[in-house]
């Protein structure tokens, strides 16, 4: 009887494993065998050493990690607020729809509304002549690419939070507050560390993403910052050097444990689906 | 469970009548069958009534198919699976992929139409004795500038780009050989250098560049220009073409001193079926009254010498789109670079664009 449903439990994993295997380990191992060759098809560690000598390489790292980092940091400071006051709201499924509604829409429309809305001619610029500030050039500046980058990754970062603090009991918060504690003590000492999961499950969802932006860059930041993701679409695509830019890729692979394994979860409890 | 299962069920009837619609439709214009020729080509590249006249006259249905980059679909051909029978590579993309076999000659005794090229776009070097390519179209690199921001005298030659009231004023086409090609000619080198030195020198000449660049970008350009985002653009003379449609303060320079000259041409790919269509159609297209309307549709310049005399007075004597001889004596053609150059003209051209 044991053995059946042992044999069972194995059949029913044989289309998962098929999955797991074409779809996740073969890219990620191709990847990694690509990574190992020039561009005259010869093994080589040519592409690791390239890359850890160039001052290029290092500092395009360098900058899509700061670019990352700062567009994580806004989005958490904006998500945190809005998902907690979300949370108090009466209608608050209508409300959490509007929040998600935007990712619906593809990423390239919604780069190309913000190119009508920065230009010279914009709606933002309308309304600084209207104010009296005058026409600023908005399109094409670090700020913007934060900016834009920020808002495409917001509902990313709202939604797991959102449902740690649903999953949040207040019985603890009542709790906090019968035994006397001010309303930022709670906050800190409870409501914090208790929704400390959904915050990092939406760290990993922001953070990994925005490492390898590339359309952005060129959109909204008229290649004025360039991160991994450029290179990567520059390798593939126009030196059609598939060694390095999959050696880029490894090492966004590497980024992308880091990142997982610093924000990861020790107890596998808190209700953060991605 | 039963929303959710009636969802299910909802969204395959859809699928399903989507994909009989199509069928039926694909069916109905004729594209299964051997009447057909594929062609891959780029995007909105060909005058679509110029299609129909085809069919009309041959009974040929022509599939287009397109592709946004010469990489892209060297890579599709490459790959194989696919039956092309006509493609439209840029000059430097024909050599490479007569090295990797991809091509077939082209049978010069079928085609009727040869005599009407001009003869100065014939014979070049990435194809000698153009074994296995007929031009398309031809082109140039060249400045765009808006006449209500810019004074034509002020933009005549690359240098003036470099000039100091232009700061934070001019965009630059994301490509990489074309922006070094730039650099390389103002400092009087070839387009096609290989020496790593001079590269080096050519990305130094672009960094003092970089103050008066407000943004490296790729077909956004047309847009931005024609929204008066920009009074200056480096860019194609067929982009420039589409931007000057869209706004009649724009203008297009190419520099006297010297710039690229681009050739999209006709190939017959290893994955060609249908050999009689793809010489009705090479001959159809080099017809001059056919090649005349493309040319018109595209706004392009034609190499074929016969349709050029059909087009229109103010388009034929166009400084802009078909400079004089002296300007062309000065066009350099891009030659198809080993693999390893081409990727020092990228990574130069990266640290350019890490610059600013």
């Amino acid at each position: 009887m044991r053995a059946v449903t042992k044999r069972r439990t194995w059949l029913y994993f044989i289309p998962y494993g098929l999955w797991l295997a074409l779809f996740v380990i073969a890219p990620v191992a191709l990847i990694i065998y690509q990574s190992f060759f020039d561009l005259g098809h010869h093994f080589t560690l040519g592409n690791y050493s390239t890359y850890f000598q160039s001052a290029t390489y290092l500092k395009m790292t360098l900058n899509s990690v700061w670019y990352a980092f700062l567009i994580t940091l806004f989005t958490g400071l904006i998500s945190y607020p809005t998902a907690y006051f979300l949370h108090q709201l009466k209608h608050r499924q209508f409300w959490l729809l509007l929040v998600i509604l935007p990712t619906w829409i593809n990423i390239l429309l919604k780069a190309y509304a913000f190119i009508g809305i920065f230009s010279q001619a914009g709606l933002a610029n309308q309304f600084l002549t209207f104010i009296g500030i005058g026409p600023q050039q908005i399109l094409f500046t670090n700020a913007s690419f934060i900016f834009v980058a920020t808002y495409i990754q917001i509902p990313f970062m709202i939604l797991p939070i959102y449902n740690s603090i649903d999953d949040l009991n207040p019985a603890f918060v009542n709790a906090s507050r019968d035994l006397g504690a001010s309303n930022w003590q709670t906050f800190r000492r409870v409501i914090f560390p208790l929704t400390l999961p959904g915050v990092k499950a939406g760290v990993q969802a922001v953070f990994i993403p925005s490492l390898s932006l590339f359309m952005l860059t060129r959109l909204i930041g008229g290649n004025k910052v360039i991160t991994l993701g450029t290179a990567i679409e520059e390798h593939f695509l126009t030196t059609m050097n598939w060694g390095m830019g999959s050696t880029i890729g490894v090492i966004l692979i590497v980024a992308m444990i880091i990142v997982m394994t610093l924000t990861g979860d020790k107890k596998p409890k808190g209700g953060a689906p991605r | 469970m039963k929303r959710l299962l009636s969802l299910i069920i909802g969204l395959l009837a859809v699928c399903g009548l989507l994909a009989y619609t199509s069928q039926s439709l694909e069916k109905s214009s004729g594209s299964t069958g051997s009447k057909v020729l594929n062609l891959y080509n780029w995007g909105d590249y060909i005058d679509p009534n110029l299609l129909t006249k085809f069919q009309k006259e041959t009974g040929y249905h022509v599939n287009v198919e397109t592709f946004d980059s010469n990489e892209a679909m060297y890579t599709k051909i490459n790959q194989g699976g696919t039956h092309y029978d006509l493609a439209v590579p840029s000059e430097y993309m024909v050599s490479k992929m007569k090295r990797a076999h991809l091509l077939q000659p082209l049978d010069k005794s079928r085609l009727t139409g040869w005599g009407n090229f001009d003869q100065q776009f014939l014979n070049q070097p990435f194809d000698r004795g153009n074994r296995y390519s007929m031009p398309y179209f031809w082109g140039t690199l060249g400045i765009v500038y808006n006449d209500k921001m810019v004074k034509a005298s002020e933009v005549q030659h690359w240098d003036d780009l470099w000039s100091p009231k232009f700061r934070d004023k001019i965009m630059l086409i994301d490509s990489a050989r074309d922006i070094m090609g730039m650099s390389l000619v103002t400092l009087h080198k070839s387009m096609n250098t290989t020496d790593p030195q001079t590269l080096l020198a050519a990305e130094k000449r672009l960094n003092t560049l970089a103050p008066n660049v407000k943004a490296v970008v790729a077909d956004e350009i047309k847009m931005y220009m024609i929204q008066d985002e920009a009074p200056l653009a480096v860019d194609w003379s067929g982009e420039a073409a589409e931007m000057l449609a869209g706004n009649s303060h724009l203008h297009y320079v190419v520099p006297r001193e010297g710039s690229n000259l681009w050739f999209d041409n006709l190939v017959i790919p290893k994955t060609a079926q249908h050999y009689n269509a793809i010489y009705a159609f090479l001959n159809f297209m080099s017809e001059p009254k056919n090649a005349a309307q493309n040319a018109e549709y595209i706004g392009y310049a034609t190499p074929n010498k016969k349709a050029k005399a059909l087009l229109p007075k103010s388009v034929r004597d166009d400084q802009e789109f078909y400079p004089d001889q002296k300007t062309i004596d000065h066009l350099q053609v891009y030659r198809d670079l080993a693999p390893n150059i081409v990727e020092l003209y990228n990574d130069r051209y990266l640290e350019f664009k890490m610059h600013h």
